[in-house]
């Protein structure tokens, strides 16, 4: 069963056969950085309330505010520059998405596995857990958490977490108890191997594909999720707005014509899933073995 | 006090004459109206919440109406005395009927008054409204005598708010059994037809209704419930609705410049406001700039607070955050409202003056604050809140926004846990919003429960009380002046301004919009 | 098998339990209805007694010991908001999200397994990249601004859909569905294609990968090298090993698209039990609360225990039995 250490000349290689992927790399990149730099190339700080004035609200792209700075793709109904907002929108999605998509991942990976594993009690008393967590709305979770801890970005991510972790245990759950079976980790047990060695070294990079199929997903539902709770008033503050936010707020205004205080942002938000899911989507087929021509 | 009668005689001719118009043009016409809350209860005693409230007008009457203007009208009651400080004689309509065709009397009224009281679990009951009367009289079928405990001019008012119900039908009736329709027998000008939780209120018009002239005119009226805003402008567009209420003002001046449409709008009887913790020596959220606690609570100076008014740019707030449809606040109540003062202007924008007044009042480098507003109560609260912050900050006061549901904010606001807080505050008298909002506060007297920067000046509270034994409106709206004029001096909180409500429909439909913001399906005329 | 049935059963007994534990204690550290309800002119005494009539001046511990009575009596309580027995008001509700999910999901599953295995057999084809990019594009874009853009295109811009609400509705064995009329289905078509867009992307990706997968196992090989037909290859031997994390997908996603459809259904104003639970929440109506919460657990359980007796119809290896230790 034990393959080769792929070489990792071998996986770029195989990575920049497909030119879409390195697009999306190319892409992704660029956002990455984008985010990274915010406060550097933001023609504003659009979480400093003093540098706006609502003055200079709902301009339409490339107007001039007050202070003669450019709105290129317009301003919201605070007189925020919607460049800036995106930009700065960005780290908060990311950070948010893939800070809240991984913690979950782990945490519903490893319950997953052990009620896989261990099976009887454990395993019952993990998954009804995971039958509760998967019945609570999100909204209802996400309020409680508002009320007991207050607004922010890290209990926006908390809440997340405690959203999603279910969805991974279920999931990984129903891999690994096919795996199970199998019989290179009857061979393993036969072998009397540690039981954490067993689930780790054996049991997990086989159930991981399927799951990594799904987290790609869940970043992308991790970003709307927030925007759907920011939408309803319990996710990011709202001086602080995310991607979700900006196209929340921007959402008002669809029905009135001033599409630019959504559509930007939304462009911003699809353009940043396509390109982790086409990097994503490259990266599993070229690491997953069994799919090696 | 009997009311005069002239002016609504000629009210009742226009009508006549549209109604008549009305007929011709839209006979067998249906009417769709969207509304903007979900309404929970037919019951017209259950909950005392605007959106139940304003389904329940359309079935029912109360013995005093309040016009477009909330300004007090004969309703079920033709006409109304004090006979002496304590007693109330009303005279009632002769004639009406109720849906089922039975008379109404006395008795009617009499089962009404008494039965929000026998409803027990109620999260917000009328018992409020009928607690003053402390003893009731038949005198005749037609007339009926209240007695209140002490004089109480507020009694009136009160009576706007009990819904006269059939004793016949509601005797013993529980809420499903208004949801049927079975007892949901009121004198109102519809009839209802279905109640479909959550969806929709089908109506049909009561041919005998008292309004005469006022009759309504349409045979059937729907009330489709849409608390979605897009949802419910989505659906006029696409021609689903015939009318629609509270427009979000992203909306209005698309709606407005659309041939197809009309607006239709007035000055609400919500004020918008800050309020200023003035009770404690270190308020929560309030700091220097670097997070340090202040020497002392810089609210607890009238400089600062009017340094604060005066550093909001109210015009900046109406034309951008609420694209025109507010007005600037200068008052607790809006202009149409009982106890407004003329005299009383919105505080004007002057950043340089701010500035020298925190100054004066030992903060020359500002300050940092946390403003707290809700996020789904009011129109654009959390814009609001926003451009607020940013208005302070270019004065030096750093402003942190933190915006929640209503559901977790009201409790935290009860609690004490913010220093500086957004409230909407709606009232048909000024006197009645001082009560609430800035009289001392104090649970026997019902005095300050919205008090949340618990501001006191015997001298307010003094007039207040006053007002409120003073039975004639005249006396009593100048006391009502006074009190608030005397308040508003010390800027104990910061009025920021009066929304207007606003109704869209097809342009063939004309609406007369009122300052309580109730949807009258009677109200809507063809056009 | 009715031994494991019987065990999963008392475990749910005990889930139910302790979900209505969490749900009083976290809707109690919210806040409190009255507060919201109230009427704002009323006084601190009105206050005091409204709270006294809804028993929440008593200590939680009592509030919830007098609901597990009740409860165990087969009263979840009255709505406060609505003054109807909360379970009335959801059973009310629950036809319309059953029909919306139903339909949602059955989308989903129709067009995404064979739009998943057009993709997965050619991965390369320009069908096969359009397939991906459009399923991409599907969960990207936040449901709400989606639902908007469908009122906004089908119902304003073209006029062919109602913009929302539920057609009329006919009794199909006791139950009101709106499916059966010419009407109803045309008001089902928006909400449901809004619905199922986020599902039918999840199964065609979840569908390619597994193919894509399959396609080079040796059973796979074996079964090519055997002679036998492609369409018998795809339809029998890839199709029924790709199915395991598609079935449980199934199963989840229908048990959250329930959960779920808040935003659609507030959108589209489908009466359904999504936004009265969002009603309720809003003001705290804790009966309904507690009591949605326990349909949906309970619903949950059973389309839980369905997926898990699937896979052992699917898979043998998979034996039920084993899932008792």
């Amino acid at each position: 069963m034990q393959r080769e250490q792929t070489p990792l000349q071998r996986i770029v290689a195989d990575f920049a056969e497909s030119r879409l992927a390195l697009a999306g790399l190319a892409l992704f990149t660029l956002i990455l950085l984008a985010a990274l730099f915010a406060p550097l190339i933001s023609p504003q700080n659009p979480y400093d309330l003093a540098q706006l004035d609502v003055l200079d609200s709902r301009l339409p792209p490339g107007s001039r505010s007050g202070d003669g700075l450019t709105f290129w793709l317009g301003s919201d109904d605070q007189g925020r520059d919607i460049l800036s907002g995106i930009f700065y929108g960005l780290r908060i999605s990311l950070w948010v998405g893939v800070a809240s998509t991984f913690c979950a991942m782990i945490i519903g990976l490893a319950m997953g596995l052990c009620a896989a594993y261990f099976g009887g009690r454990t395993d019952g008393v993990i998954m009804r857990l995971v039958d509760i967590q998967l019945s609570f709305p999100a909204i209802l979770i996400a309020l409680i958490l508002l009320a007991l801890l207050g607004q922010g970005i890290g209990k926006t991510i908390f809440a997340l977490i405690t959203v999603q972790w279910a969805y991974y245990a279920r999931s990984a759950r129903s891999t690994a108890l096919v795996e199970r079976r199998k019989e290179y980790i009857e061979a393993a047990m036969c072998l009397a191997l540690p039981p954490a060695r067993i689930v780790f070294r054996h049991l997990l990079p086989n159930c991981l594909p399927p799951l990594l199929v799904i987290a790609t997903v869940q970043v992308a539902a991790a970003v709307a999720l927030e925007a759907t709770l920011s939408y309803l008033g319990i996710g990011v503050p709202i001086t602080e707005p995310s991607l979700g936010l900006l196209i929340k707020n921007g959402f008002d205004y669809m029905l009135s014509g001033k599409y630019w205080i959504s559509f930007f942002p939304g462009i911003a938000l699809v353009l940043t899933i396509v390109s982790i899911n086409l990097v994503a989507d490259q990266l599993r087929d070229v690491l997953n073995p069994r799919l090696q021509k | 006090m009997v009311v005069q009668t002239a002016r609504f005689a000629v009210t009742g001719l226009i009508c006549a004459a549209l109604s008549l118009a009305g007929t011709l043009s839209a006979a067998a016409a249906e009417l769709r109206i969207g509304l903007a809350a979900d309404v929970t209860s037919l019951d017209p005693h259950f909950l005392n919440v605007a959106p139940n409230n304003n389904a329940a007008w359309q079935i029912f009457d109360a013995l005093v109406h309040v016009d477009a203007n909330a300004r007090l009208a004969p309703g079920l009651a033709l006409s109304w005395r004090a006979i002496d400080p304590t007693t109330w004689e009303f005279k009632l309509r002769k004639g009406v009927k109720f849906h089922d065709g039975s008379d109404f009397t006395a008795e009617d009224v009499m089962f009404s008054l008494e039965r929000p009281a026998t409803l027990a679990a109620s999260p917000g009951p009328f018992t409020g409204f009928v607690k003053p009367i402390a003893a009731k009289k038949i005198i005749d079928p037609w007339t009926i005598q209240l007695k209140t405990a002490a004089p109480y001019a507020m009694l009136l008012h009160d009576l706007n708010s009990i819904f006269i119900v059939s004793k016949k039908a509601a005797a013993g009736a529980a809420t499903e059994d208004f949801n049927s329709g079975k007892a949901a027998v009121g004198t109102g000008p519809y009839k209802l037809v279905r109640f479909a939780r959550g969806e929709r209120i089908e109506l049909a018009r009561n041919d005998a209704y008292w309004g005469g002239p006022r009759r309504a005119a349409w045979d059937k009226v729907t009330l489709r419930i849409l608390p979605a805003d897009s949802a419910r402008i989505a659906a006029l567009l696409a021609g689903d609705l015939d009318a629609i209420e509270n427009i979000p003002t992203a909306d209005l001046t698309r709606l407005k410049t659309n041939a197809n449409f009309r607006l239709e709008q007035k000055v609400s009887w919500r004020t918008m406001l800050l309020h200023l913790d003035q009770y404690r020596d270190h308020p929560p959220g309030l700091g220097d700039k670097s997070g340090k606690q202040l020497a002392k609570n810089p609210f607890k100076d009238a400089r600062v607070r009017l340094a604060m008014s005066k550093a909001i740019n109210r015009r900046a707030i109406v034309e951008r955050v609420m694209e025109g449809h507010a007005i600037a606040a200068g008052n607790l109540v809006s202009p149409p409202v009982f106890g407004h003062v003329d005299a009383l202007n919105a505080e004007a924008y002057d950043p340089e003056t701010a500035k020298r007044l925190l100054a004066e009042a030992g903060f020359p480098d500002g300050f940092a604050l946390t403003l707290h507003a809700p996020n789904d109560r009011y129109v654009n609260d959390e814009q609001v809140a926003q451009a607020v912050a940013q208005m302070l900050a270019r004065v030096g006061i750093q402003t942190k926004v933190e915006t929640m549901p209503a559901s977790v904010y009201f409790a935290k606001a009860r609690a004490g846990e913010f220093a500086f807080a957004l409230l909407g505050w709606g009232s048909f008298s000024g006197d009645l919003a001082l009560r609430a909002l800035l009289a001392t506060a104090n649970a026997d007297k019902g005095y300050g429960a919205w008090n949340w920067g618990r501001y006191s000046n015997p001298k307010v509270d003094a007039l207040l009380e006053q007002g409120f034994a003073t039975l004639n409106e005249t006396k009593r709206e100048a006391l009502a002046r006074a009190a608030a004029t005397l308040a508003l001096k010390d800027v104990p909180l910061i009025l920021l301004h009066h929304q207007l409500a606003s109704w869209a429909m097809k342009k063939d439909i004309a609406y007369s919009p009122r300052t309580d913001e109730y949807t009258f399906a009677r109200d809507f005329r063809p056009n | 098998m009715p031994v494991f049935i019987i065990r999963r059963l008392l475990q749910s007994v005990l889930v139910l339990f302790f979900m209505s534990l969490v749900v009083f204690v976290g809707v109690y550290a919210i806040g409190n209805p009255v507060d919201i309800l109230i009427n704002p002119q009323a006084d601190q005494a009105d206050i005091a007694r409204a709270i006294a009539a809804l028993g929440l001046d008593k200590p939680l511990a009592q509030q919830y010991l007098i609901f597990l009575k009740q409860a165990l009596a087969g009263d979840l309580g009255k709505s406060f908001a609505y003054d109807i027995p909360a379970i009335q008001l959801i059973l009310e509700r629950m036809p319309a999200t059953l029909e919306l999910a139903l339909l949602a999901t059955g989308m989903a599953v129709l067009l995404g397994i064979p739009l998943g295995l057009w993709a997965g057999l050619a991965p390369d084809s320009w069908p096969g990249k359009l397939i991906m990019a459009g399923s991409i594009l599907g969960f990207s874009l936040p449901t709400f601004w989606v639902g908007l853009m469908l009122i906004m295109v089908f119902a304003v811009e073209l006029g062919w859909l109602p913009s929302n609400g539920r057609g009329p509705s006919t009794e199909l064995l006791g139950v009101a569905v709106s499916f059966l009329s010419w009407e109803g289905i045309r008001h089902l078509v928006l909400p449901a294609v809004n619905l199922a867009l986020f599902k039918l992307s999840l199964i065609i990706r979840l569908t390619r990968a597994g193919t894509r997968e399959a396609l080079l196992q040796d059973y796979v090989k074996f079964a090519r090298a055997k002679g036998l037909s492609n369409a018998r290859v795809v339809g029998v031997h890839v199709l029924k090993n790709i199915m395991i994390p598609i079935v449980t997908v199934i199963g989840l996603e229908f048990g959250s698209v329930i959960a779920f459809a808040i935003v659609t259904e507030s959108i589209f104003a489908w009466p359904g039990m999504g936004k009265l639970i969002i009603d309720s929440i809003k003001v705290l109506d804790r009966p309904v609360i507690v009591a949605y919460l326990l349909v949906i657990v309970s619903l949950f359980i059973l389309i839980n225990l369905a997926v898990d007796i699937v896979y052992s119809l699917l898979d043998p290896r998979v034996r039920i039995s084993e899932a008792k230790g």
